[in-house]
């Protein structure tokens, strides 16, 4: 950093760039040159429901380190209450987070809900597919599928809580790009994924062993393992 | 040494043959792979009947390095995924961390990176029509493409000191005040760079041999794009008027005019005109950025130490290669419980099988090299 040609002048701009992490602002942004508009400017639409309170988030934003965290809200807009006609006590939940909705559904109806997002709501692309991994609950992890309409330009998160040997429905015959995205998790986390055409590993070599994106498999383990093996000692890392 | 997937029949469909068929294995080290990329091809005389990548040769596992590094450590390490485009993916964190953290950088900051992410998209691009044209045998346009290119790692190297992994962006704004002479350099780029573009298009637009060995080669419907999840330059080219800088701005794009070109056919010439268009918009988008950089601070109030609230948060931009998507979950602590990328590379490579069948063996070259994969995305 010391031999970046830049580093002087910008220094002799504004004194304090050229300490890492540390704010060159001396003063806070003022809320006049942030455009409210651009606030949160990828924020999905989906928080269109949320929109008269977006305006007043601007000034709020003003002294970032005072604001309160912002909590995930209960939802309810048009979506989740066609969602929730239709589906019952499959849909368990819908949040906001960050302005970005979030639907928690059964597993076992990930299939018939997707199908319906796609076909009745307009939900065309699924943008993602992956997974999270909470060992210390009972169904450990949180397959996550991230919906996008290009009609209503907005996203939506589905997301099914899946124990550890407990199949998911397979969302391929209604999205091919879950083909090789549900291959991804259960690659990385074991998640099982019924109906799958070929669920195989797709980044690790095909004799790996263990799931390397679950949280007690170990970053070192690889190492350990390896110089435990083959050079009959603890590794010592 | 060898490797054991070499060896293992990976695909039933590929290991069923017919009586004219056989099988024929493409890289991973072959120089029309773009890096470490396997096609196993099942042919028939030389039409390709199906096909499968094998991938993973370059794969770290940065999702789990994630979670072992603070925020802000763990910057550094995106521009290693799609390493041609270092300065999108820094974009893309760091303004997923922004958010999650429920701050936003600064205008000066945010229109400096607007700036900064265009170039890189030019040379990105570059950087593919150079090696695509190179693969199908036009072997003129690489080195001029790598000379404009070279501007291009010149403007990022004055600005950060680094030409390819350059970490040009800070979570809450930029670490770096632009140099003295930067709206200069990038002007003369730009001015400059019209002409060079026209230069391209005069070796390649309506050259015999390219249209014959582009048009109508790897066709990719926009009804399959949208089902395979394909995104940028490939669905537009597809006909899909769709770009995450339109549809959903972010940093300071909102500001500047620009065009989205889309084309009808989807085959590997459109997608190449459409990535020509593109990098026009590109330094019109730039000339536009330097005509007014905002003055004001470079950098948000975040503190030090990062420790956004326990929540989670989905942001993506318009990488050069597509919709390139950070999906991270905080737990409340310094470091991210979960860090999720979703790379464009790897979900476009999909749709690989789609646009080669039915195509001659020559034809796969083209198509891998339409695509635009950068490896070090696909594996991550």
């Amino acid at each position: 950093m010391a031999n970046d040609p830049s580093e002087k002048d910008s220094a002799s701009k504004t004194p304090a760039s050229g300490a890492v992490g540390k704010p060159a602002a001396e003063k806070p942004v003022e809320p006049s040159q942030a455009p409210s508009a651009a606030a949160n400017p990828s924020a999905p639409p989906a928080a269109k429901p949320a929109a008269p309170a977006a305006p007043a988030t601007p000034k709020a934003a003003a002294p970032p380190a005072k604001e309160a965290p912002p909590k995930p809200l209960p939802l309810d807009n048009e979506l989740v209450q066609r969602l929730k006609a239709r589906f019952g006590d499959a849909i368990h939940e819908a949040t906001l987070d960050r302005k970005q909705a979030i639907v928690t559904i059964a597993a076992d109806q990930l299939r018939e809900i997707s199908r319906y997002c796609r076909d009745d709501e307009k939900f065309d692309m699924l943008v993602d597919l992956t997974a999270v991994d909470w060992p210390k609950r009972e169904k450990r992890f949180d397959v996550i599928s991230i919906l996008y309409s290009f009609a209503k330009n907005e996203r939506v998160r589905l997301k099914a809580h899946a124990g550890e040997n407990e199949p998911v429905p397979s969302v391929c015959e209604i999205w091919p790009a879950a083909n090789w995205l549900e291959r991804e998790c259960y690659d990385m986390f074991g998640i099982v994924f019924e109906g799958h055409p070929k669920l195989t590993r797709i980044l690790m070599p095909d004799e790996w062993q263990g799931y390397p994106l679950r949280k007690d498999y170990d970053i070192l383990k690889q190492d350990t393992d390896w110089v435990r093996e083959n050079l009959g000692i603890e590794s010592g890392q | 040494m060898s490797d054991p997937r070499t060896t293992e029949p990976t695909n039933v469909s590929t290991t069923v043959l017919g009586a004219d068929e056989i099988i024929l294995n493409m890289g991973p080290q072959h120089p029309s792979t773009h890096g470490v990329l396997r096609v196993k091809l099942k042919l028939d005389g030389e039409r390709v009947v199906d096909s499968e990548c094998i991938i993973g040769y370059l794969h770290r596992g940065v999702e789990k390095i994630a979670e072992h590094r603070s925020y802000q450590q763990f910057a550094p390490y995106v521009d290693r995924m799609d390493y041609v485009a270092a300065v999108s993916n820094g974009l893309g964190y760091c303004e997923a961390v922004e958010k999650l953290l429920g701050t936003e950088a600064p205008i000066r900051a945010r229109v400096v990176r607007t700036i900064l992410t265009e170039l890189q998209r030019i040379a990105s691009h570059l950087l593919w029509l150079g090696t695509h044209a190179l693969d199908i045998g036009a072997l003129t346009p690489v080195f001029y493409c790598f000379r404009e290119r070279e501007e291009i790692l010149k403007i990022f190297e004055k600005y950060c000191g680094a030409r390819l992994t350059t970490h040009a962006f800070r979570i809450g704004g930029l670490q770096y005040e632009t140099y003295d002479g930067f709206e200069q350099d990038v002007k003369r780029f730009c001015d400059d760079f019209v002409h060079r573009i026209d230069e391209y298009e005069t070796l390649l637009t309506e050259n015999r041999i390219w249209v014959g060995r582009t048009k109508g080669v790897g066709i990719l419907s926009a009804a399959d794009a949208i089902a395979l999840g394909v995104t940028g330059p490939v669905l537009r080219a597809s006909g899909v008027k769709w770009d995450l800088r339109k549809a959903m701005p972010y940093a300071a794009y909102d500001q500047y005019k620009f065009e989205v070109p889309t084309r009808e056919t989807g085959d590997t010439y459109d997608r190449y005109v459409v990535r020509m268009e593109e990098m026009r918009q590109s330094r019109l988008i730039c000339l536009q950025g330097i005509e007014n950089i905002p003055t004001g601070p470079i950098m948000a109030r975040i503190g030090k130490v990062l420790k956004p609230p326990p929540g989670e948060v989905y942001h993506s931009i318009e990488a050069p290669k597509g919709e390139l998507g950070y999906y991270i979950v905080s737990d409340g602590t310094t470091q991210p419980y979960r860090v999720r990328v979703r790379p464009p590379s790897f979900i476009n490579l999909q749709a690989f099988d789609k646009m080669a069948r039915g195509s001659l063996v020559a034809d796969v070259v083209a198509i891998i090299g339409t695509i635009d994969i950068v490896l070090g995305e696909v594996d991550r």
